[in-house]
């Protein structure tokens, strides 16, 4: 993998943070020692990229490096060793598919195989529309709800063939569904439902799901 | 100061001593590859584990600092063990390439491979493999061969002060790569390809030439800066095939500027093989030697002494330049000039011309004031040592001239000559720094050597030398940084105008004039011709440069691989340069062509070998003989008040890549100088 399959052949000619994000940088700065700046090279790379439809620039690595006071190559490093900075445009529902031992084993193959089925894409991939795109990733951290994709910052959970298929369709039509297990567990609860601090669960299991309501309610409102 | 013991051997190491320090003392080699002393630790390559009293596991010696009481085996199984475990790793995705690697036969992981490889491979799976990188014409890369130590992107971060190089992706992605295939923006560059311990980063000129051990290996000097670096000429035959630093801690350390390095494809193009001599058509015509001296002896004939003058070049040695000091005598001229530049230097007072605090003094300054210089291309291993005392000390740094960058951070003062006065009169931000520091260092350069107010200024650079106690007991912090090879030789010898003699500068206004009749060129290119046109020139050097397009006569004579002599660093150190080839076709030492000429005219130079020479030499300016040493001299005040011109100060030289005759022959150095610009160029466009 060279610089040039690392990062997208067509480039804008410019970037420069809109002033909602300017006044983030300067708050993020500040958090740094005098000297240390060039701490806040991850922060300003994750503006970057939200600013900039989920992928950074050229463009965008060398202004943060005139910023931090840092050498281009430096960012550059730090924006290619991490695989949650996107160098490359990708899809409008950019989907990060854990594929580590846990995730493995509960199923990540089937997932894996459903979107290969559905889109047409692997990892690395993007749709022709530029609605989805693909990237295997390390452990996400969320084993215990094996296996999960991560839809842009979104965490989707307990994942099979056929839930894959409907979240899919959903995220299709721009309606994305409730986050977390699709199984609608809560949390890491056994899925037979709480074997023991019944009641705290229950209640926390109400109350949660009263508010998962009003978020989808708002999501489909939005 | 800890003590430890390193296989039940008792060492005491300096504090903050790393492990595999320890162990060296100790008198136990430990194999490294990521780890270099002069670079800052990475620890991580693994090679150099080393077994720990106590620790569950080996421990990489280089990045753990010893501490008192450490109980230290490097030769025990489990220690073998591990590191044949890392050299296993190290070779999953090293290819297999040797016969065709360019470091075969001087390869660090093939020579320990020797030691911790197995005979076979276990590792059936696909090896990896990486596209090659562009970094200019000067480094070749074979990328998949690289073990990833970061030695390079260390180098260029901290000692050449260029972060271009960097490590993106990561694990098995890794590569090394510059920020979008650059040249690597530095005048030390090259020196990556002796620190990359495989076959990663070569030689692009030196590419598929010749393998080590075919390679007659001379220790000599590097006559492209004044700096006197140490080198290793490595020639096959008569063919120099490439330049390799050599290890002096008091000069270059371990490094050399890449024109040391790659200027040596010119020795091979447009050389003075053969006399020549001016027809009356106006063509230059192939002769014997007894021709060509015989033409310069008929004209000298018709020349008064008077009328005849020297002006000598930057890369001739010592015994050259007194054999011509000797014949002039015997000729009764006393035209003769070592400072083609035009350089005004007092040359009475030996303390004022040399780099006085020495290039390892460097490391003890705290306060540094440059003016009329810009060190990174004039003497680029020299600004190295700037910026490694900078990282280490942190000191002040200003400098006065054009505005440049050094690789360092420092304060632009501007280029006014008026700067100088104010810092004199102590009516200067400046001051301040200069006069709380114990070890200030004034550089002065050709920028200011080579103006018309010379004298006006140095007077103002001793006023503040005065002012500030630059020099003082145990310290001497003036120094005169010169750009050309032979120039503290020429000045100590006193190749320089004898009484009611002309400088180089007025015997090129003379000649203009047609008042000067004759004219010896002695490997003199850097001089404008156009003064010589109505003059008879005789021209001695090796490379049909300028000076040759305009000779009437044409002497040649052998370049600073293919002879013996002296050459005296800025410092004032006696270093030997030593023959790796002999010159082509005709040409001849420089010495040799003097002493026979001097028989042609009647005149006899008293010695008829090198030696000979040299014992002469000696016997006039004993401290020739001291080879290695510098002999200081005590610094006096120098220059004289008056008028100062308002023209901006500028630096000695403003083109690294090209600058004599060896490196305008050279393409390599024609290509690097585009690359470097084209840099600038796409620098400039964004």
């Amino acid at each position: 993998m060279s610089i040039h399959d690392l990062v997208a052949d067509d480039q804008p000619e410019n970037f420069s943070f809109s002033a909602e994000n300017e006044d983030k940088i300067v708050k993020i700065i500040a958090k740094y020692p005098e000297g240390r700046q060039a701490s806040a090279v991850m922060p300003l790379l994750d503006l970057a990229q939200r600013q900039h439809d989920n992928w950074i620039p050229m463009k965008a690595i060398e202004l943060i490096a005139e910023r931090l006071g840092m050498a281009k190559i430096r960012v550059l490093e730090v924006a290619s060793f991490y695989t949650m900075y996107n160098l490359k445009p990708v899809g409008k529902y950019f989907l990060q598919l854990c594929g580590t031992t846990p995730c493995m084993l509960r199923g990540s193959d089937d997932v894996t195989r459903c979107i290969k089925d559905k889109l047409g894409i692997s990892s690395g991939e993007m749709t022709s529309d530029g609605k989805f795109s693909l990237l295997e990733v390390e452990c996400l951290g969320a084993c215990v709800n094996a296996p999960i994709i991560q839809v842009n910052d979104d965490f989707y959970e307990d994942l099979d063939y056929d839930s894959t298929e409907t979240l899919i369709d959903a995220l299709s039509k721009d309606a994305p569904p409730p986050i977390g297990s699709v199984k609608m567990r809560s949390g890491s609860q056994a899925e037979t439902g709480p074997t023991s601090l019944e009641k705290m669960a229950a209640k926390s299991q109400k109350k949660k799901s009263e508010k998962t309501a009003g978020t989808a309610a708002e999501q489909g409102r939005s | 100061m800890p003590k430890l013991t390193v296989n039940s051997i008792e060492v005491e190491v300096e504090q903050g001593a790393s492990v595999l320090q320890a162990c060296e003392e100790a008198g136990f080699e430990i194999p490294r590859f990521c780890y270099h002393e002069r670079l800052s630790i990475a620890g991580n390559c693994r090679m150099c584990l080393v077994d720990m009293e106590r620790a569950p596991k080996p421990i990489a010696s280089c990045a753990m600092p010893a501490a008192d009481g450490m109980v230290i085996s490097t030769q025990t199984d489990r220690v073998k063990k591990a590191r044949e475990g890392v050299m296993e790793f190290l070779l999953v995705n090293h290819p297999l390439d040797c016969p065709i690697c360019d470091q075969g036969g001087e390869c660090d992981l093939q020579d320990q491979a020797m030691g911790y490889g197995h005979d076979g491979s276990r590792y059936k799976e696909a090896k990896r493999a990486v596209e090659e990188k562009q970094m200019g014409p000067l480094i070749k890369t074979i990328m998949t061969r690289c073990i990833h130590c970061t030695r390079c992107v260390r180098f260029a971060t901290e000692v050449a002060g260029v972060p271009d190089l960097g490590a993106i992706g990561r694990g098995e992605q890794v590569e090394i790569t510059t920020y979008l295939e650059k040249t690597i923006a530095s005048e030390l560059s090259a020196n990556v390809i002796d620190l990359c311990p495989v076959g990663a980063l070569t030689s692009k000129p030196y590419a598929f030439i010749s393998r080590p051990w075919e390679l007659n290996k001379t220790e000599s000097i590097d006559v492209m800066d004044a700096q006197g670096s140490n080198i290793r000429i490595d020639a096959r035959g008569n063919q120099v095939l490439r330049v390799m630093p050599r290890l002096n801690e008091d000069v270059n350390e371990e490094w050399i500027s890449d024109k040391a390095r790659f200027a040596i494809d010119g020795l091979k193009t447009q050389r003075l093989d053969k006399p020549y001599v001016k027809r009356d058509n106006g063509k230059l015509e192939a002769v014997s030697w007894d021709e060509a001296f015989a033409a310069i002896a008929k004209n000298l004939k018709k020349v008064k002494p008077n009328n005849f003058g020297v002006i000598a070049g930057d890369q001739i040695d010592a015994e050259t330049l007194f054999a011509m000091k000797l014949m002039m005598e015997k000729i009764g001229s006393p035209h003769m000039d070592c400072r083609q530049d035009g350089a005004y230097i007092d040359s009475n007072a030996r303390g004022s011309y040399l780099f006085n605090s020495t290039i390892a003094g460097i490391d003890e300054a705290d306060a540094i004031l440059i003016i009329g210089s810009n060190p990174r291309i004039e003497a680029p291993v020299m600004n190295a040592r700037i910026r490694k005392q900078y990282l280490a000390s942190g000191l002040p740094i200003a400098y006065i001239g054009q505005s440049v960058d050094l690789t360092y951070p420092a304060e632009y003062l501007g280029s006014n000559a008026s700067i100088l006065a104010d810092i004199a009169e102590n009516n200067h931000p400046f001051c301040n720094t200069l006069q709380s520091a114990n070890n200030p260092m004034i550089i002065v350069g050709n920028g200011v050597y080579t103006r018309h107010d010379a004298k006006a200024l140095l007077h103002h650079i001793s006023e503040i030398v005065k002012t500030f106690d630059v020099v003082h007991k145990g310290w001497n912090g003036f120094n005169a940084l010169h750009n050309a090879a032979s120039r503290v030789a020429g000045l100590d010898i006193g190749f320089l105008p004898g009484k009611s003699g002309k400088s180089a500068r007025a015997m090129l206004a003379d000649a203009a004039d047609e008042k000067m009749a004759m004219i010896w060129l002695l490997g003199a290119d850097e001089i404008d011709t156009n003064m010589l046109e109505n003059t008879f020139v005789v021209y001695q050097g090796h490379h049909g440069d300028v000076g040759a397009h305009c000779a009437d006569v044409i002497l040649p004579g052998a370049t600073y691989t293919e002879k013996n002599g002296l050459f005296l660093n800025f410092e004032g150190r006696v270093q030997e340069v030593r023959r790796a080839a002999f010159p082509p076709g005709d040409a001849k030492d420089d010495w040799s062509i003097i002493r026979a000429f001097s028989a042609v005219i009647g005149q006899p130079l008293p010695f008829d070998t090198h030696e000979a020479c040299r014992q002469m030499l000696v016997l006039s300016f004993p401290h020739f003989a001291e080879i290695g040493q510098i002999r200081s001299s005590r610094w006096k005040k120098i220059g004289k008040s008056g008028k100062i011109s308002d023209e901006p100060i500028s630096a000695g030289l403003t083109e690294f890549y090209m600058t004599c005759p060896i490196s305008r022959a050279s393409q390599t150095m024609a290509d690097s100088r585009t690359s470097r610009e084209n840099n600038t160029k796409q620098i400039a466009a964004e």
